[in-house]
């Protein structure tokens, strides 16, 4: 009919409008930002606001690393991130599996006993945390920062619960051939659950390199810092270059941003079918 | 910290040419987290071996026993000796009879200021009474427009308050720092002054990060006065354009009755008990003290030498905006030597907040002001009622 | 001839627990231990002189907790949590279900484009962000006012007003979280049978009865979970406050978390400070099991 017609027309056009309006308003601070950064000193602070630089210049990055040494801080970040993600892949997993497949005694009582685990906040545990680093003579050390990011219950989780779809059938053949259990995990198991190690590896990474809290409490010099812990303490001292403070943003931003691009379809596919399953 | 922490290494690098065998790392830490930085260096065993600490804090690293009594490297260095500093800033790292620090630059507040800005509302020179002073700052307010103030004192410091009160007479906590002071006479008297200006309009009510850009607004005339430390005759030489570079100069502080007192601020250097490299933290503590390398550094930050040799050399003596400083020097009071005072100064902000923004009375915010200090200093009270501290 | 069919118990036991091992050695000593040594020290009065010497330490019951119970500043900064999790919460999840619906009409292409937009914001570093939004709030040269001033509205001091700065960051924690809970909503939305909209559609029902009696039903348990998952996140307020407000002004933004830093790590009272990191862990356990409570009633 036409008017029906018509009227899924005025809705489309509706809905269109909707979603651009929305992307818009998702995507102008992070546009904002990339402007400002490129902006001469001093324009992000004019009245009206400038959206675009007059004159383009890279000079604040060039501070950023010469001056500001934030260079070194986005190796913090980048060795943090990555020694985490993968260790923590390979323990989550074991753990996961196990919890999933292989029948022992005590099994679903320590289960029970790490979900509530999931209820206590983390930063209870900090204060004593950061004491018994500090009697551990890991504070201001990566690995003060590292180590208590090595397991999480939320990882072992997931990889329980997809672990759990892999036919047992497959499992006990592989013992009846004699198979050791690491090497079942190693050459069965670890290709099954492909799709949610990509998917628990990538939100890993970018939780360790998003974590501010706990790096700032454990580190307490610039060399050691990561880059979320650099860009506050900079901020704390440049509030007036905000120029400059657009640039260290960007760079903070930037990796994880394209960590997400290129891999979004594993983490946005995790994220979706995790949430059905549970 | 601060500006300091980026031009020291090219002093660093003399140093090291004089002592080959030396090799200095410099961490910098921006003023506002630098107390937390350090204190958790402390308690995390990874202090440095040097460290800059603002002069109030020296009684509170003191106090956790972090800090090497220098009293004996003092007496046999030629490079570091005691009477060629300013007594009232040397003695505010005097802490139980023993020193725990050396003053490396002294630190004081004086007025930043429009000259032109002051000339056009009649004053050809910055008033020395809180009563002058007012009226010229409504002189100025007179003749300016909306979101335009002649003072800028942000309301998340602690120094503007602390000062008047110090002008006042007031001693900020009694009983050998057991107890608040501040709903005592001589502070409220401060205290409803500093209120005042706000209330008057001659002051926004703004914290320290609303301000985007301090220098701008000074250069525009937003702002006409501002109470500040010697960095900022650096910062205001080099930000400001040259245009500007004659209409702003500095002054001593108005008083209660005639010129007031300010802070003897500061910055020392304190050599960490848990340094494995004591001798040679001593030789740069030493170098950095050295009359000609306290100018050096002069020159690259604006930072005000401790030593009062260094005050004869030419670059200082001629400069017009240090004389504000070198006057005020002669007046300055240190604020209590508790280890707690970072803490009691925050909650003088805190609380002055309140005040300014209208949400509680005078009488109120001070009447709780001191309850909040009275709780803090708890611990003091039984550590010194155990003897395990000595008074002061 | 004998096969094993199975692995033996106590075979299959060993094997376990050397995959456990690491995942739960490293969580009992690295989580679990510091949250009971958190209740001990919660009830000493620990502090900077501890530190410096342990004997300066003194065993003070439930004096902590009496204290933050009695402080003003404990339950402004319980409050200004309060405000931020349950005016923050519905409004990201409005805005998360509002962005799903519109993503999941049958009328509307390029949906993964849109989607991957839509999530950007959330996988952003938050201390990046914040600094940014602060600059976007700035009361002068900031968008926002910008924006507000060609809709010929006044300026608002977003940082500087005790009235705006919480809001100012809700609505910031609202554009970043949002698009999570979108992925969730769309997983939901796309698991309800296209045939309960088509019966409903030739019953009559218009879009918005649709929604209500066939969409929002179903979403109930996604509903639930996604509360669930994003009070507790929000009653962890911390760097927002942290970066753009240091808690001010007036203390208006001071969350407990912060409130938990700041005497923790600032002043270094830890006893204190494990208190108030206790009473917050009660705090989101009651709030957790009312909101499955709530669950089961609906049920």
């Amino acid at each position: 009919m036409e008017s029906a017609r018509r009227r899924q027309q005025l809705t489309r056009i509706l809905l269109y409008a909707l979603l651009i309006i929305g992307a818009i308003l998702a995507l102008l601070p992070m546009l904002w930002m990339l402007s400002a950064s490129l902006m001469p000193t001093g324009e992000a602070s004019t009245f009206p606001p400038r959206f675009f630089p007059s004159a383009p210049t890279l000079e604040h990055y060039r501070d950023l690393f010469t001056r500001l040494d934030l260079g070194r801080n986005l190796l913090n970040s980048i060795f943090v991130s990555f020694v985490v993600t993968f260790v923590s892949l390979f323990i989550n997993s074991l753990a996961g599996y196990a919890f999933a497949k292989l029948r022992f005694r005590g099994r679903d009582r320590v289960f029970r006993f790490l979900s509530m685990g999931l209820v206590l906040p983390v930063q209870v545990a900090m204060l004593p945390l950061f004491l018994l680093l500090k009697n551990m003579g890991l504070i201001n050390t990566y690995w003060g920062v590292i180590i208590p990011g090595l397991s999480s219950i939320f990882g072992i989780f997931l990889v329980r619960q997809y672990a759990l779809s892999i036919p047992d059938e497959m499992l006990d053949a592989a013992r009846v051939d004699g198979a050791s259990e690491l090497r079942i995990f190693w050459s069965i198991v670890v290709p099954g659950i492909m799709p949610i190690l990509a998917t628990l590896s990538i939100w890993t990474f970018l939780a360790t390199w998003n974590d501010f809290m706990w790096p700032l409490i454990v580190l307490s010099d610039a060399s050691h810092y990561t880059l979320p812990v650099a860009l506050a303490n900079l901020s704390g001292e440049h509030v007036q270059d905000t120029e400059l403070m657009m640039a260290g943003s960007v760079l903070t931003v930037i990796p994880v941003m394209l960590v997400f691009l290129f891999l979004q379809r594993y983490y946005i596919q995790g994220v979706m079918a995790g949430s059905v399953k549970g | 910290m601060g500006r300091e922490g980026e031009v020291v290494s090219d002093l660093i690098r003399d140093f090291e040419k004089l002592h080959p065998g030396i090799h200095v790392q410099v961490q910098q830490i921006p003023w506002s987290a630098a107390h937390e930085k350090l204190l958790t260096a402390y308690v995390g065993d990874a202090t440095p071996d040097i460290a800059m600490l603002g002069n109030t804090w020296v009684p509170e690293f003191t106090a956790i026993d972090a800090l090497e009594p220098l009293d004996a490297l003092v007496a046999s260095s030629k490079d570091a000796p005691r009477n060629d500093y300013f007594d009232g800033i040397w003695n505010t790292n005097v802490v139980d009879g023993k020193t725990f620090g050396i003053p490396w630059y002294v630190d004081t507040r004086v007025i930043f200021y429009r000259k032109d800005i002051l000339a056009a509302a009649g004053y050809n020179q910055m008033p020395t009474t809180w009563a002058d002073w007012r009226a010229s700052m409504q002189k100025i307010k007179s003749r300016m427009g909306a979101r335009q103030y002649p003072l800028l004192i942000p309301i998340t410091e602690w120094p503007p308050p602390v000062i008047f009160g110090l002008q006042a007479g007031s001693p900020l906590l009694k009983d050998d720092g057991q107890y608040g002071a501040f709903s005592e006479a001589p502070f409220k008297k401060a205290f409803d002054f500093y209120v005042s200006l706000f209330n008057d309009k001659l002051a926004p009510a703004l914290s320290g990060s609303e301000i985007s850009n301090l220098y701008q607004e000074f250069e525009r005339g937003n702002i006409a006065m501002y109470i500040s430390g010697p960095w900022q005759i650096g910062e205001f030489t080099n930000r400001l354009p040259k245009a500007m570079q004659d209409k702003w100069a500095t002054a001593p502080l108005p008083g209660v009755d005639g010129p007031g007192a300010s802070l003897a601020g500061g910055a020392s250097l304190s050599l960490f008990k848990a340094s494995p490299h004591k001798h040679e933290a001593w030789l740069l503590m030493e170098y950095l003290s050295r009359p000609d390398v306290q100018i050096k550094f002069y020159g690259l930050t604006g930072d005000l030498p401790a030593r009062r040799s260094a005050w004869q050399d030419s670059s200082l003596a001629n400069n017009v905006h240090a004389r504000a400083f070198r006057d005020q020097l002669d007046r300055v009071v240190p604020t209590p030597q508790v280890p707690e005072w970072e803490e009691i100064a925050t909650k003088v902000y805190e609380h002055g907040e309140q005040a300014v923004r209208g949400k509680k009375t005078i009488d109120q915010t001070l009447a709780e002001l001191d309850r909040d200090v009275n709780a803090l200093l708890e611990k003091r009270r039984y550590m010194m009622s155990q003897k395990k501290l000595a008074a002061r | 001839m004998k096969t094993k069919a199975v692995r033996m118990p106590a075979e299959a036991n060993t094997a376990a627990w050397f995959f456990l091992a690491p995942a739960l050695l490293l969580i009992t000593v690295f989580f679990f231990v510091p949250v009971v040594a958190s209740l001990i020290l919660s009830v000493t009065d620990f502090d900077i002189y501890g530190i410096a010497n342990p004997s300066n330490t003194r065993f003070v019951g439930l004096r902590n907790y009496q204290k933050l119970l009695s402080t003003p500043d404990f339950w402004n900064a319980l409050k200004n949590t309060f405000y931020f999790a349950f005016v923050g919460g519905p409004l990201t999840i409005a805005v998360s279900l509002g962005a799903a619906l519109l993503l999941n009409s049958k009328l509307v292409r390029f949906k993964g484009f849109f989607r991957t937009i839509y999530f950007t914001p959330f996988v952003t570093t938050l201390v990046a962000v914040a600094i940014v939004w602060r600059y976007l709030y700035h009361t002068r040269y900031g968008l926002f006012n910008y924006g507000l001033g060609k809709l010929g509205i006044a300026p608002i001091d977003w940082l500087g007003d005790p009235h705006w700065a919480m809001p100012a960051i809700i609505l910031m924690a609202v554009w970043k979280s949002f698009g999570y809970n979108m992925l969730i909503f769309i997983a939901g939305l796309q698991a309800i049978p296209e045939e309960l909209y088509d019966a409903a559609e030739i019953d009559g029902a218009g879009p918005f009865r649709r929604f209500f009696s066939i969409a929002l039903p179903m979403l109930a348990p996604t509903l639930v979970f996604i509360s669930v998952i994003t009070m507790i996140g929000y009653f962890q307020l911390f760097a927002e406050p942290y970066v753009m407000t240091q808690g001010g002004p007036l203390r208006s933004t001071t969350s407990v978390v912060l409130l938990m830093y700041e005497e923790g790590f600032r002043w270094w009272r830890m006893g204190y400070a494990a208190a108030v990191a206790f009473v917050l862990f009660i705090v989101i356990l009651i709030a957790t099991l009312l909101q499955f409570r709530l669950q089961k009633e609906r049920a």
